[in-house]
C-alpha cells in the first residue's frame, strides 16, 4: 500500500494542471451550475483521493506493530551535489499520516464548500487549481522524509498562500500600509520569507555537522551536535516557524491574510498551512528535547502570543479578524504546548482547531454569502432565524473554541494547560487560563453578536440559509468539533489518550495527582462557561459597544503594525527604491543603450565595404586569396 | 640567349598580373574585358609552353577549349555590356553602385 504514495501526492497536482487547464471553459450562462459542479468535484475528487490512501495507510500501520510503523518510500533522485544527496523520499509514519489526514480530510469539505461559495466568480477554475496545488505543497510537507523536500512544500504553500489571498486581484483592502488585496498576498509572503531564511540557515547547520538533511539520519545522529549548535538550530527552525505559524514577531500577516477569499482563509490560515510550524517541531521533537533553552522561549513566545491575540480579537468589528486572531491565538496554545514538551497535546489541539476553526470560517463565509459580502459584525443580528443551520454550526464551533466541556476543543486545550502547569510554569499557565477566559469571551460576543438579537443590516436583503454544497461541511465539521474530543481523552479518565499512545512523541512528562487534574478540569470549565455567560450578558442586552481608549488600542492591535512599518517596511522601501533607481539608471541604462550605440557605430563603420561597385569586391576577393597563397606557400598552418 | 620555360612562365605571370591589376582597376567597361582577354591569353601561353617543352600534345589540347570559351564569354559579357549602357546611359564601372548599402 505505501509503495503507491506517489499516486496520492499527485492527484492533487494533477487536479491543478486539469482545472488550471479548464479555466478558459465558459462558466457563464445557462450551463453555468453544472459545469461549476463538474469541475468542483472533480477538483474535490483529487482531495479525496489521498484521502482515502491516508485512510488506507492508516489502516496498514494499525496493522504492524508499534515499533515497526515506518516507511520510507523514495520515488526520485532529486540531485547530487558534492557530498548532498537529495531525493525525493516520502515518509509514511503516525505523525505524517495525522498531517495528511487532517489536511485531505478539512481540505476536501473546504473544497466541497468552495463549489457553493465561489459559485459566479470569474475565476471559478483558477480559484479550484490554486486550491489543489495548495493540498500537493502540503503533502510534499507533511510527507516529506527530508528537509529540502518539506522545504519545497514549505515555499510552494506559502506561494499558494500568495495566490489565494491575493485571488481577487482587482479588489481594495485596507490596512496599515497596504491597500489592494496584492499588498495584503505580499505582505504574506515576504513575512513568510524571513522566517524561511531563518530555516535554509537552520539547514545549513545541520548539513554542515552530519551531511545529511533526511529526518531519520538527524534524528538518529543528535549526538553529533554541541550545545551551541543545537541552541542556533533550533531557535533558527523555530524563527522560521513563527514566520509560517503566525507568532510573535511573524503574525501581523494573518490578519490582512483576510483579503482573502473565506474558504482560503479556512484551509490555509486555520487548518494546515499556519500549523507547518508545528508539525514540523514535533518531527524533530527528540532535536528540541536536547534544546531547553529554545524550548523555553518556545513556550514564552507562545503564551504571549495567545495572550495578546485574544486581546486584540476582542475589540475587532470584521467577523474575519476576529477569527484570524483566535487562530493566531490558538497557534499560540500549539507552541506554548511544544514548549512544555508536550508535543502529543500540540498535536492534539491542531487537529481539534482545524475541526472547529475551519467549521467557524466556513460559517462566517456563509454569513457574508448571505449578507452579500457584508463582514462587519456591527451590521449583523438577528440571523439564527434565517440561517438556522450556519447559526448551529456557528455555535457549536464556537463552544468549542471556548473550551466548553465535552467539546474538542475543551479536551484539546485543557490537555495543554495541564501539562503547562505540571511542569511547574505557574505563570505560564496563569497566561494560558486567562487567555481562555478572553477565548470564551470573545467567540460569545462573535455568537451573539453575529446570530442573536435583531437585525442590525440593511432590511433589503433578506438573508436565507446558504445552498447544500454550504452546509453539509458545517455540519461535519461541527459534528467533529464534537466527537474529536475521544482522539485524547485526558489521563482522569484513561491512561494514555488514543492519540498519544498514537504518535508516540517524545514528551516530556511530569506527573500530576488525579486529583489536581479533577481541579485542572473543573478551572478550565468555569472559566469557559464564565466567559460565554459574560460575554452573552453583555452582548445579547446592548450589541453597540461604547467607544474608549482601550478598545481603540486594542482595535488598532497595539500599533504593532505601525510600529513594524515605520521601523522596517518604510525604511526598506525608501532604501531600495533609490539604489535600485540609482543601479537602473546608472548602471543598466548606460550599459545596455552604449551597446546599442556601439553596435550602430559599428554597422556605420561596416556598411563601406559596400560600395555597390563590383570591382570593390574583386579586390576583397584577391585580397583573401593572397593570403590563402601566403598560408600555402609558406606553410603556414 | 637560350630561352628556358621559366622565361615563358614568368612572362605569362607578369601578362596575367597586368590582367587582374587591369581588371580590378580600370573604369571602362570594355576595358575591363580587355584585360580579362588578356588574363585568358597569359594562360594560353603558359599551356602552349609546357606543351612544348614536356613534349606533351594536351598542352595545346586544352588552349583550343580555353579560345573557344574566351570567344563565347566576350559574345555574351558585351551583349551585357550593351544591355546595362541601354539601362544606365553609361559604362563606367565606378557609376554603377546601386548594390551601394
Amino acid at each position: 500500500m505505501h509503495e503507491h504514495i506517489l499516486f496520492a501526492v499527485l492527484s492533487p497536482l494533477v487536479g491543478f494542471l486539469l482545472c488550471g487547464l479548464l479555466d478558459r471553459l465558459n462558466f457563464i450562462g445557462e450551463k453555468q451550475a453544472s459545469r461549476e459542479f463538474l469541475l468542483g468535484m472533480l477538483s474535490t475528487l483529487s482531495v479525496v483521493i489521498p484521502f482515502v490512501f491516508g485512510i488506507g495507510f492508516l489502516l496498514e500501520l494499525l496493522s504492524l506493530p508499534e515499533n515497526l510503523r515506518l516507511f520510507v518510500v523514495p520515488v526520485y533522485e532529486w540531485f547530487a551535489a558534492g557530498d548532498m544527496q537529495v531525493a525525493i523520499a516520502y515518509q509514511i509514519d503516525t505523525l505524517s499520516v495525522t498531517m495528511m489526514l487532517v489536511v485531505t480530510g478539512v481540505g476536501s469539505l473546504i473544497h466541497f464548500y468552495s463549489i457553493g461559495y465561489m459559485h459566479g466568480d470569474a475565476g471559478f477554475a483558477r480559484f479550484f487549481s490554486y486550491l489543489n496545488l495548495f493540498i500537493f505543497a502540503m503533502l510534499n510537507l507533511v510527507l516529506a522524509a527530508n528537509m529540502p523536500l518539506m522545504f519545497l512544500g514549505w515555499e510552494g504553500v506559502g506561494l499558494c498562500s500568495y495566490l489565494l489571498i491575493g485571488f481577487w486581484y482587482d479588489r481594495r483592502f485596507d490596512g496599515v500600509g497596504i491597500s489592494t488585496t496584492t499588498d495584503a498576498a505580499n505582505k504574506a509572503f515576504v513575512m513568510n520569507r524571513i522566517g524561511d531564511f531563518a530555516m535554509l540557515a537552520a539547514m545549513f547547520l545541520i548539513f554542515q555537522r552530519i551531511h545529511t538533511l533526511d529526518f531519520n539520519a538527524i534524528l538518529a545522529q543528535l549526538s553529533a551536535f554541541d550545545d551551541t549548535h543545537l541552541f542556533w538550530i533550533t531557535l533558527l527552525i523555530f524563527i522560521g516557524c513563527t514566520g509560517k505559524s503566525a507568532q510573535i514577531p511573524l503574525y501581523t500577516w494573518l490578519p490582512d491574510a483576510m483579503a482573502g477569499p473565506t474558504p482560503v482563509s479556512a484551509l490555509i490560515h486555520a487548518a494546515t498551512m499556519v500549523t507547518s510550524g508545528i508539525y514540523l517541531i514535533s518531527r524533530l521533537a527528540p532535536l528540541y528535547t536536547l534544546a531547553p533553552s529554545t524550548m523555553t522561549l518556545i513556550a514564552i513566545i507562545g503564551a504571549l502570543t495567545a495572550i495578546i491575540a485574544a486581546t486584540i480579537a476582542l475589540a475587532q468589528n470584521d467577523i474575519k479578524k476576529v477569527l484570524a486572531y483566535s487562530t493566531v491565538s490558538q497557534l499560540g496554545y500549539m507552541f506554548l504546548a511544544l514548549g512544555v514538551g508536550a508535543f502529543s497535546a500540540a498535536m492534539f489541539h491542531l487537529v481539534t482547531h482545524a475541526f472547529f476553526k475551519a467549521c467557524l470560517f466556513l460559517g462566517s463565509g456563509s454569513v457574508i454569502h448571505a449578507l452579500e459580502d457584508e463582514q462587519d459584525i456591527r451590521k449583523m443580528g438577528g440571523l439564527r432565524t434565517a440561517m438556522p443551520a450556519t447559526a448551529t454550526t456557528f455555535f457549536v464551533g464556537s463552544l468549542a473554541l471556548a473550551g466548553f466541556p465535552l467539546t474538542a476543543g475543551f479536551f484539546s486545550k485543557d490537555e495543554i494547560l495541564m501539562h503547562t502547569f505540571a511542569s511547574g510554569q505557574t505563570l505560564l499557565y496563569a497566561i494560558g487560563i486567562l487567555t481562555a477566559g478572553l477565548t470564551a469571551f470573545y467567540s460569545m460576543r462573535l455568537y451573539t453578536l453575529t446570530f442573536l438579537g435583531s437585525a442590525r443590516y440593511d432590511l433589503h436583503q433578506h438573508p436565507h440559509e446558504s445552498p447544500f454544497t454550504m452546509t453539509l461541511p458545517l455540519w461535519i465539521l461541527a459534528a467533529l468539533s464534537v466527537l474529536g474530543g475521544l482522539l485524547n481523552l485526558p489521563a482522569v479518565l484513561v491512561e494514555h489518550g488514543v492519540l498519544h499512545r498514537w504518535l508516540l512523541l517524545p514528551d516530556i512528562t511530569h506527573s500530576l495527582s488525579h486529583a489536581a487534574e479533577w481541579i485542572l478540569l473543573g478551572a478550565s470549565s468555569v472559566i469557559a462557561i464564565g466567559g460565554l455567560f459574560f460575554a452573552y450578558s453583555i452582548y445579547s442586552k446592548s450589541p453597540l459597544e461604547a467607544e474608549s481608549g482601550w478598545r481603540l488600542l486594542l482595535a488598532k492591535k497595539y500599533y504593532i503594525d505601525e510600529l513594524y512599518d515605520i521601523l522596517v517596511v518604510k525604511p526598506f522601501q525608501s532604501v531600495l527604491t533609490r539604489s535600485t533607481d540609482a543601479v537602473e539608471r546608472l548602471l543598466l541604462n548606460n550599459t545596455f543603450n552604449g551597446l546599442g550605440t556601439a553596435m550602430l557605430a559599428l554597422g556605420q563603420v561596416l556598411r563601406r565595404l559596400q560600395s555597390g561597385v563590383a570591382q570593390s569586391y574583386a579586390i576583397a576577393i584577391m585580397f583573401g586569396l593572397m593570403v590563402i597563397l601566403t598560408f600555402i606557400l609558406f606553410n603556414i598552418s | 640567349m637560350e630561352l628556358s620555360l621559366n622565361h615563358y612562365l614568368w612572362l605569362s605571370a607578369f601578362m596575367f598580373t597586368v590582367g587582374v591589376v587591369g581588371v580590378l582597376v580600370r573604369r571602362n567597361a570594355i576595358l575591363i574585358f580587355m584585360c580579362v582577354e588578356l588574363m585568358l591569353n597569359a594562360v594560353n601561353l603558359s599551356f602552349v609552353a609546357f606543351s612544348h617543352f614536356l613534349a606533351d600534345i594536351q598542352g595545346q589540347m586544352m588552349v583550343f577549349f580555353v579560345m573557344t570559351v574566351a570567344a563565347a564569354e566576350v559574345a555574351v559579357g558585351l551583349a551585357i555590356v550593351i544591355s546595362l549602357f541601354r539601362n544606365r546611359q553609361t559604362i563606367n564601372m565606378d557609376e554603377i553602385n546601386l548594390l551601394k548599402g
